[in-house]
């Protein structure tokens, strides 16, 4: 096994962990932004370390060079491939990014310990590839935002029921998987619970209420962080993707491409922002779960190219829009706001954020997109001219939804709602690397490239053998009970 | 040649890239230096594509690929960047540089210390690039890219007036129209792939426009043809899409010339003329556009006439001539439809920026002759009933009811759906929170931090 030439991984993780306690001390909210930040910095250090590391070492997988979590675990849980190399830094930045653009106002109400906790979480999920590692991962990365909901006195109840029903659809799921055994042609008891798991988890229609709900009640930064390294991906990649037979990917695919023109359409009707964005990023996470679904090389390429710059642009749409908020409070769509003369940068920024969503060209999204759009049509000919559809519908409502904030009026201010520094910052660094990804964009796409045949030589190496197929009697008996 | 070809094509990405990065690090640039990168791109741009002309003039065969390479590159997918100059796209690129130069110099005077001066060149730097990668575009990507570079300038252009809500609202119009007319383009990129081609050469035939051959059968021919004529019908303001052609004219009158009265709204019939070996492959395709072409034409030629304002009159004016070109195209004729392309840009353009003068020039006739300037009544006038007059005179008025029409029986019904599974969702998410779940319900949008201080 190749190794690192750092533990990368290893720090990005503990610069996150000593962070949240160390922050979580501090009384002072603006010591703990600062300091929040220092921790989020070095964790983003670490992770784009880590991916030029694994990219320098061109390697199939790498382990941390230090090895402790082997030596405390008796197994390598922290790994890099090609799949979650840039996922790392992308999850990093986008912590990074949020206590940065974190403005004074609201610093009281974010909570940066729990923030740099929620980040150590994602950035182990993201890797590791040992299916309980995953999945306690995804459970207790869960916690943080019903803390917060319930720290903040907010109705948990939506929230809990959908976590809790994830939770336990997976782990029962992949206990009858392990029962099992793995490489076989599993019955409906292990199918129905991860394909279930993953509906709820990845906010496919009718499951996605718990995210619109999030949306509504708890902060926009938490919300954020929560959804936009669509974890729901990950699981369907490392837990169903390997093992799942062809009609439960079709399944799964079909769904999210319901999913993504019901959420597009949706995103037009809404007349506040941030159940807009929420429904805008629903129909963006479920493009790339239908993408995952087609288990070809293009669209899965396709996939794993827009659920980078999905959380790239998003995750940059998404700042841009809480930024406006931090300024005129939550954002009514029914009337012109007119902030255009006050922000241009911010609308800059987010024309730039959601044209790159949805694939416009020039920015990083567009050959995910056509990749993707290729693929699906490729697999189902006449169905995927739906991906066209929800494309056109989102870029349509976001548009809409750029006119209504920034322009429509001239609004008077008497204090001054210019864009501060820290801002501008994290608006120039993501308009950049939407700008540099759209206009060179190969490294990119190879490298979605190789960790697809990475993803595909894995499923073909768990394939159920023909020479060893499952009991009859035993297949026979639980398909007979999926049916019934 | 490659490298005339090259800078046809780069002049406007760096006017973009100096234009767009002072906009987006706030250093706006001050007019002169603006003025000055306009006119330089300009010259090089239009000068280039004009060696190029003069070296094609001396070909036996006036067609001249040019290579890109590939800009992504996988086993399964390439994206191939090709420039192709030929009979149709040249003549296309120069009025496209003509044009656009003029109208950018007229603007920098007309535009003087407007607070957008530098968002309207920025944008119009857009839609140049768009203009001339969709003409030169060699592959279908390429002139998608294009395509939707154009269709974002001209709705941001048309609402650029924004603290005012019609010039927003008509923005909007615009660009859901757009929308469809690029979903129309991209799912007929996605039938030819799916048919095996995507470069032009290949569908389109080797040999110099327009006497290419198409590779394609009859059936693919049709389906392929229909979706093109869709995206041609949104680009154009073909009828049923022709509601979003007055509404444009919100944008400052020299965009409004460029786009409306030359350059965009002929891209409809470039795209038909740059595929028309395969509409050749289907008589019925053939004949459906001569229709949609005639019928857009009787429709605009009656909608002009009752209009009330200079800028709708000629734009109306110029879709009767868009149409009749489209009813030309599918009639069989190639070069008749791109000379008259090139002639009717020109008049609308120059039109459209005498608009603004218009009483004084009628004022300076009518102090030439020496009285009112004759009151002219129509043929048709004195032929037609009473009745069908008025009927005429408020079908056109009401611009053929056709935005009405998109209204009642798309638009309506689409939110109403929505709106119902919105309701729903309210009503599951309350149900599970025991009791209201929406925090967003109270957000009236005067919750500000303004007020908050």
């Amino acid at each position: 096994m190749t190794d690192l030439h750092l533990p990368w991984l290893e720090l990005a993780i503990v610069f996150c962990l000593v962070g949240g306690v160390w922050v979580g001390r501090l009384r002072n909210p603006h010591v703990a932004r600062n300091w929040a930040l220092v921790f989020s910095g070095l964790a983003l250090i670490s992770a784009v370390g880590a991916w030029l590391d694994f990219d320098f070492l061109d390697a199939v997988q790498a382990d941390d060079s230090l090895h402790l979590l082997y030596h405390m675990a008796g197994r390598e849980l922290l790994v890099m491939d090609e799949l979650s190399a840039p996922l790392l830094p992308l999850a990093a930045l986008l912590y990074f990014l949020v206590p940065l653009a974190t403005l004074q106002t609201k610093v009281r109400r974010f909570s940066f310990a729990w923030n740099l906790v929620s980040e150590a979480i994602v950035l182990a999920m993201f890797s590791c590839k040992e299916p309980w590692g995953i999945i306690g991962l995804l459970a207790i990365g869960t916690i943080p935002p019903y803390l917060e909901l319930r720290e903040r006195g907010k109705p948990t109840h939506v929230y809990i029921i959908h976590m809790t029903l994830f939770i336990l659809l997976l782990v029962i799921g992949w206990t009858f998987a392990e029962i099992e055994g793995i490489g076989r042609i599993h019955t409906l008891w292990v199918i129905v619970p991860l394909l279930g798991a993953i509906l709820v988890r990845s906010g496919i229609a009718p499951f996605h209420c718990w995210m619109t709900d999030l949306f509504e009640h708890a902060s926009f930064g938490t919300a954020l962080l929560f959804v936009t390294p669509i974890a729901g991906a990950y699981a369907a990649v490392r837990l169903v993707m390997p093992i799942a037979p062809d009609w439960v990917l079709r399944s799964i695919g079909l769904a999210s491409l319901f999913t993504a023109v019901y959420a597009s359409g949706m995103a037009l009707v809404q007349t506040e922002a941030r159940r807009f964005f929420c429904y805008l990023f629903l129909s963006h996470s479920a493009l790339v779960l239908v993408g995952l679904e087609i288990v070809t090389p293009m669209a899965l390429t396709g996939a794993l190219c827009v659920w980078l710059s999905v959380g790239m642009a998003l995750g940059g749409f998404g700042l841009t829009l809480r930024a406006l908020e931090a300024r005129r409070g939550r954002l009514s769509l029914t009337h012109f706001h007119g902030l255009y003369e006050h922000t241009p940068e911010l609308a800059i920024c987010f024309i730039l954020t959601g044209l790159a969503s949805v694939g416009f060209p020039g920015t990083v999204g567009f050959v995910g997109t056509e990749l993707l759009v290729d693929g699906a049509v490729e697999a189902y000919p006449y169905i995927g001219v739906a991906v066209v559809i929800a494309g056109a519908l989102n870029g349509v409502a976001l548009v809409k939804t750029y006119f209504i904030l920034f322009t429509g009026t001239r609004y008077t201010s008497a204090v001054s709602l210019r864009i501060r520094r820290r801002e501008r910052f994290a608006v120039l660094l993501l308009a950049s690397l939407i700008l540099a990804g759209g206009l060179y964009p190969q490294p990119g796409i190879l490298s979605r490239y190789r960790a697809v045949k990475e993803l595909l030589h894995e499923r073909e190496s768990l394939a159920p053998s023909p020479t060893t197929p499952v009991e009859p009697s035993h297949s026979e008996h639980h398909h007979a009970e999926g049916h019934e | 040649m490659t490298f005339l070809g090259l800078c046809v094509i780069l002049c406007p990405v760096i006017l973009l890239c100096i234009l767009g990065i002072s906009s987006l690090i706030s250093r706006r640039l001050p007019e002169t230096v603006t003025n000055r990168c306009l006119q330089v791109v300009m010259v090089v741009g239009l000068s280039a594509s004009t060696l190029m002309l003069l070296m094609m003039l001396s070909m036996v065969d006036p067609h001249v690929p040019i290579e890109l390479g590939n800009w992504v590159t996988i086993p399964e997918y390439q994206f191939h960047i090709k420039l192709i100059f030929d009979r149709l796209s040249i003549p296309f690129v120069m009025l496209s540089y003509i044009l656009c130069g003029t109208i950018f110099q007229f603007a920098s005077r007309y535009m003087h210390r407007e607070p957008g001066y530098n968002r309207f060149f920025t944008l119009n730097a857009v839609f140049l690039l768009g203009m001339v990668t969709t003409s030169l575009a060699g592959t279908i990507e390429t002139l998608f890219a294009g395509w939707e570079l154009v269709g974002l300038s001209s709705a941001l252009l048309v609402a650029f007036f924004h603290e005012r809500p019609a010039p927003v609202r008509n923005g909007l119009r615009v660009w859901c129209v757009y929308r469809v007319s690029d979903a129309a383009l991209l799912i007929a990129a996605l039938t030819l792939h799916h048919f095996g081609h995507s470069d032009f050469e290949k569908v389109l035939g080797t040999a110099s426009w327009p006497a290419g051959l198409a590779t394609v059968s009859e059936h693919e021919a049709l389906v392929v043809g229909l979706l093109m004529l869709l995206a041609a019908a949104g680009k154009s303001a073909l009828i049923p899409f022709s509601g979003w052609l007055p509404r444009a004219m919100e944008g400052p009158t020299p965009s409004s010339a460029v786009f409306y009265g030359a350059l965009s709204v002929h891209l409809g019939a470039f795209l038909l003329l740059r595929i028309s070996p395969i509409l050749v492959k289907s008589p019925l395709l053939c004949v459906i556009i001569v229709g949609l072409g005639l019928s857009t034409a009787v429709y605009a030629t009656i909608v002009g006439r009752a209009q009330t304002d200079i800028k709708s009159a000629i734009c109306f004016a110029s879709l009767t001539q868009v149409a009749i070109i489209v009813a030309e195209i599918g009639i069989g004729l190639r070069f008749l439809p791109l000379i008259h392309i090139l002639g009717n840009g020109c008049l609308r353009t120059l039109q459209f920026v005498r608009a603004p003068t218009l009483l004084q020039d009628y004022r300076q006739l009518e102090n030439a002759i020496g009285d009112r300037l004759p009151r002219l009544t129509g043929f048709w006038d004195s032929l037609l009933p009473r009745g069908m007059r008025t009927g005429l005179y408020r079908f056109a008025i009401e611009r053929g009811y056709l935005d009405s029409m998109i209204d009642d029986y798309i638009v309506a019904p689409f939110v109403s759906v929505f709106r119902w599974c919105d309701r729903m969702e309210r009503r599951w998410t309350d149900y599970l929170s025991g009791g209201k779940s929406r925090e967003s319900d109270q957000v009236d949008g005067s919750g500000s931090l303004e007020e908050f201080l």
